[in-house]
C-alpha cells in the first residue's frame, strides 16, 4: 500500500498539488484514502495531518475503508424522485440486505445513494462501476444486481 | 510558428466541408454525453463498430455531444454522401444493423427511425428536425454546436464561427469588450443573476499582475444538468468566453471547476484545452498579440456548497470548501487572495456570440430585463424531458407543453420544482409564468440554473420538500450555525409531517425558521426559505390535510391514509 501512495504522491510533485487535489488522485486510483496516505499528504503540500483528515471528512465521497467489489450509486434526486427513484432505491436497498450507505457483508457490492447523477433526463437513474443506466426499474435494477454478484 | 487565424479558418473550413459532405467516407455521430450513455450510448458506439466491420463498410464514428431531444436517446446522426444529414431517435445496439444495411448498403433512410434532417435537402417522411415540437421554439445560442459538431475537434468549432468573438475582442480594448458584454445586459446564470458586464467592470479595476476567472461547473443542483451538457458538447464555447473574460478583466489565469466523478466532462474539456495550446489560443501571445492568458481544470469533491463562489475558491485552494465571509468580496481578495471573478458555464458561454454579433445582437432578445435565452432542464413526469434553449419571455407553459409534451399516460400536471432544491415548489396553476429573471422570481419560482421538473398527481408536495430539505441539510457545509442547526431541525419537522406527527402551526413553524435561516452566512441557508415559502403558499392544504387531518392527498406517505 505504501509503495501504492508514493506512487501517487510522486506523481504529484511539481503540480502545485493541494490537500484536495492530492486526495481525489489518491481516491481515483487506490478506491480509497489508506491511511498511510494522511502524513504523505501532509508532507507532499506542507499541512498538518489534522488538516489533511478535516478535508477527508469534508467531502463526503471520501472514504478511509476500501469499497466492495463493485460500486453501485443510486440517485435519490428529485428528478429521479418523481419518476419513481423511491420504488428502485427500496429495492436495491432489499437485494443488497443494507438499509443506507455501505458495504455488503461478502464485501462484493458498496452502495452509495447520490443526489443527483446529472442524467435527470433519464430518470430514475443508477450507476455499476460508474455506468450510468437510465429510466431503470426495480426489476431492472434487481436484475442488473444480481448479474454484477454472480461476476 | 502557429498558424494565423485565417489559415486557421480556411483549414477548418475545409474539414468542416468534409465532414458535411460525408468525405471521405459516411460519418456516425453518436451523442455520448451523460444521458445518452445513460441510455447505453457507449453499446450504440460499440454496437456500429460491429456492424460496420461486418459489412466491409468504411465509416467514421465520432462521439458527439448533447443535441437536447434526451427523450429520444440513444441519439444518432449519420451523414451520408449526397444525402441531407439526418438525426435518428431510440438507437439501441439491436437496431445498428439493421439500420447500417438499410441505409448504408440498400441506401433506404428509414424514415421511421428518424427524427428529422438537417438543412435545405429534403427525404420523404422526414420533417426538418428544426421543425419538430421539441425544438421549433427554440433558438440555440449557447447550444448552438451542441450534437451537431464534435466536441473534440477545434476545427468543428472554428468553422461555426468560433473564436471570431475573441479575435474581435483583442482588436479592441478591455474596457470597450466591458462595454460590449454590458450593452448586451447578459445577466449571470449561475443563480443570483447579477449582472455580467458589471462583476467584469469590478475585477478590471482590480490591481493586478495575477488575477483569475473562474468558471463554475461544480453544478450541484439535482435536476439541472446543462453546464456540463455544455463542456461534452462544445466545451470551446465556455472555453473561448474566458479568454474573452480573461482579456477584458486583464486577468492572468482561469480554472474551469468540475466535480471529480463528471469523468468525461473532465476529459473532453482537458482535450479542448490542449487544442487551444497547440493553436495558439492559450498561453502566451494569444493569436499573435501580447496578451497572454492559460487555464486549467480545478477538481472538486462532493459538496454542494463547494459552489457557493467562495466556498469554491476554498476548494481550489485545497481546503473544505467553507463559504468566506464578505466583503472582502471576490474581485478584491479571491483565490490565492488575488483578485477573481466567477462566473457560470452558461453565463461564459454566451460571451463568444455576444463579440462576434455584437451586444445589441443579444439585447435584442429576451424581455426587458432578462436578455437573451433560458437554458432549460427538463425532467420528472414529462413526455420529453430533454435540454432546451428558447428565448427568455418564453412562457413556462409553452416550454413544458410545447417542448416537452406535458405529462404522461394522461396525468395532470401538479407542480413544477425550479431552480434546483434552493428555488421554489409553484403549482401548475402558475404555468403561464414567463422564463425571466425578475417574473419567476415573482411567483417564487427562481429560474436558478435552470433545472425544471415537472411533477403529476401521484407526487406529495410534503414529500418532495422532504427530499429537498433532506438534501439541504445533508449538505449544509457547518460552518454557520444557523444553517447547520437549522436545517436539522426543518428537516425534522417536515418529517413529522409527513409521519403524521405534525401539529397545528407546523407550517408557520417552519416559515419562522426559514426566515431565521436568511441570517446564515452564504446563499445556502440565506435560500433555504424559498422551497418552504413557495411549497406552502400553493399548497397549504395539502400541509393541512397531512397536519390536522392526518391524510396524505396523494397517498404517498405511508403513516397517513389518503382518506385520514
Ligand atoms: C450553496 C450554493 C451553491 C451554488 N452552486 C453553484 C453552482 O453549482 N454553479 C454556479 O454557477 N453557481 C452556483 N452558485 C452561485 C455562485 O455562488 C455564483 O453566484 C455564481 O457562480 C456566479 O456566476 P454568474 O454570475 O455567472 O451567475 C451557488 C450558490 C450557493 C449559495
Ligand atoms: S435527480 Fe437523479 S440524475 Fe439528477
Amino acid at each position: 500500500m505504501r509503495e501504492k501512495v508514493e506512487k501517487v504522491i510522486d506523481s504529484m510533485k511539481g503540480k502545485k498539488p493541494t490537500i484536495l487535489s492530492a486526495l481525489l488522485a489518491i481516491q481515483e486510483e487506490i478506491g480509497y484514502i489508506p491511511k498511510e496516505a494522511i502524513p504523505e499528504v501532509a508532507g507532499l503540500v506542507g499541512a498538518s495531518a489534522n488538516e489533511v483528515y478535516g478535508v477527508i471528512t469534508f467531502y463526503t465521497h471520501f472514504r478511509l475503508e476500501p469499497p466492495g467489489e463493485h460500486f453501485v450509486e443510486v440517485c435519490w434526486g428529485p428528478s429521479c424522485h418523481v419518476c419513481g427513484g423511491k420504488e428502485v432505491m427500496d429495492a436495491v436497498l432489499e437485494e443488497l440486505g443494507l438499509s443506507s450507505d455501505g458495504t455488503t457483508k461478502d464485501k462484493k457490492l458498496t452502495l452509495k445513494r447520490t443526489s443527483c447523477a446529472a442524467a435527470c433526463a433519464q430518470g430514475p437513474v443508477i450507476s455499476i462501476d460508474h455506468n450510468l443506466r437510465g429510466r431503470m426499474t426495480p426489476e431492472k435494477a434487481r436484475e442488473m444486481l444480481a448479474r454484477v454478484k454472480s461476476r | 510558428m502557429p498558424l494565423s487565424f485565417d489559415e486557421l479558418q480556411q483549414k477548418a473550413q475545409k474539414e468542416w466541408e468534409a465532414f458535411q459532405r460525408a468525405a471521405p467516407s459516411t460519418r456516425i455521430l453518436v451523442g455520448t454525453a451523460t444521458c445518452g450513455r445513460a441510455a447505453g450510448a457507449q453499446n450504440v458506439v460499440e454496437a456500429f463498430r460491429k456492424a460496420l466491420a461486418q459489412e466491409g463498410i468504411h465509416a467514421l464514428i465520432h462521439e458527439v455531444g448533447c443535441l437536447g431531444p434526451c427523450y429520444a436517446e440513444p441519439i444518432v446522426d449519420i451523414i451520408k454522401a449526397g444525402h441531407p444529414r439526418i438525426t435518428y431517435g431510440n438507437i439501441t445496439p439491436e437496431i445498428v444493423p439493421q439500420l447500417v444495411r438499410d441505409y448504408l448498403i440498400n441506401d433506404n433512410p428509414r424514415a421511421d427511425m428518424a427524427l428529422g434532417i438537417h438543412g435545405d435537402g429534403k427525404i420523404d417522411g422526414i420533417p426538418n428536425l428544426f421543425e419538430i415540437p421539441f425544438f421549433k421554439l427554440q433558438m440555440r445560442i449557447a447550444l448552438r454546436n451542441s450534437g451537431i459538431i464534435d466536441p473534440i475537434n477545434i476545427y468543428h468549432y472554428i468553422a461555426n464561427g468560433g473564436y471570431s468573438g475573441l479575435k474581435k475582442a483583442l482588436e479592441m480594448t478591455s474596457e470597450q469588450v466591458v462595454a460590449e458584454v454590458q450593452k448586451s445586459g447578459l445577466r449571470g446564470r449561475g443563480g443570483a443573476a447579477f449582472p455580467t458586464g458589471q462583476k467584469w467592470q469590478f475585477l478590471l479595476g482590480a490591481p493586478g499582475p495575477t488575477k483569475y476567472i473562474l468558471c463554475n461547473c461544480e453544478e450541484g443542483d439535482p435536476g439541472a444538468f446543462n453546464d456540463k451538457a455544455i463542456l461534452e458538447s462544445d466545451p470551446h464555447t465556455l472555453l473561448e468566453g474566458m479568454v474573452i473574460a480573461g482579456y477584458a478583466t486583464k486577468a492572468t489565469n482561469g480554472y474551469v471547476f468540475i466535480r471529480y466523478e463528471h469523468r468525461e466532462v473532465i476529459r473532453r474539456t482537458q482535450m479542448a484545452i490542449n487544442q487551444m495550446r497547440e493553436f495558439g489560443l492559450l498561453g502566451s501571445n494569444i493569436l499573435g498579440t501580447s496578451f497572454g492568458f492559460d487555464i486549467s481544470i480545478a477538481l472538486t469533491g462532493e459538496s454542494y456548497v463547494s459552489g457557493e463562489e467562495t466556498a469554491l475558491m476554498e476548494a481550489i485552494e485545497g481546503k473544505r470548501a467553507m463559504p468566506r465571509p464578505r466583503p472582502p468580496f471576490p474581485a478584491q481578495v479571491g483565490l490565492w487572495r488575488k483578485p477573481s471573478n466567477i462566473n457560470n458555464v452558461k453565463t461564459l458561454s454566451y460571451v463568444p456570440e455576444i463579440l462576434r454579433r455584437g451586444g445589441e445582437w443579444y439585447a435584442g432578445i429576451g424581455t426587458e430585463r432578462s436578455k437573451g435565452t433560458a437554458i432549460v432542464c427538463l425532467s420528472g413526469n414529462i413526455n420529453r424531458p430533454g435540454l432546451a434553449e428558447v428565448p427568455m419571455g418564453t412562457s413556462l407553459k409553452s416550454a413544458i407543453e410545447e417542448i416537452g409534451g406535458g405529462a404522461p399516460n394522461g396525468k395532470q400536471i401538479k407542480l413544477l420544482q425550479t431552480g434546483g432544491p434552493l428555488g421554489g415548489i409553484i403549482s401548475a396553476s402558475q404555468i403561464e409564468v414567463p422564463l425571466d429573471f425578475d417574473a419567476m422570481a415573482g411567483k417564487g419560482a427562481i429560474l436558478g440554473s435552470g433545472g425544471i421538473i415537472v411533477a403529476d398527481e401521484r407526487t406529495c408536495v410534503v414529500e418532495l420538500l422532504k427530499i429537498l430539505c433532506t438534501f439541504i441539510y445533508e449538505e449544509s457545509c457547518g460552518k454557520c450555525f444557523p444553517c447547520r442547526i437549522g436545517t436539522a431541525h426543518i428537516l425534522d419537522l417536515v418529517k413529522d409531517i409527513t409521519e403524521g406527527r405534525g401539529r397545528p402551526g407546523d407550517t408557520e413553524r417552519l416559515l419562522a425558521m426559514g426566515e431565521t435561516l436568511t441570517s446564515s452566512l452564504c446563499g445556502h441557508g440565506q435560500l433555504t426559505i424559498s422551497p418552504i415559502r413557495s411549497a406552502i403558499n400553493y399548497f397549504g392544504d395539502e400541509f393541512k390535510a397531512h397536519i390536522e387531518e392526518k391524510r396524505c392527498p396523494a397517498g404517498v406517505c405511508k403513516a397517513l391514509g389518503r382518506q385520514g
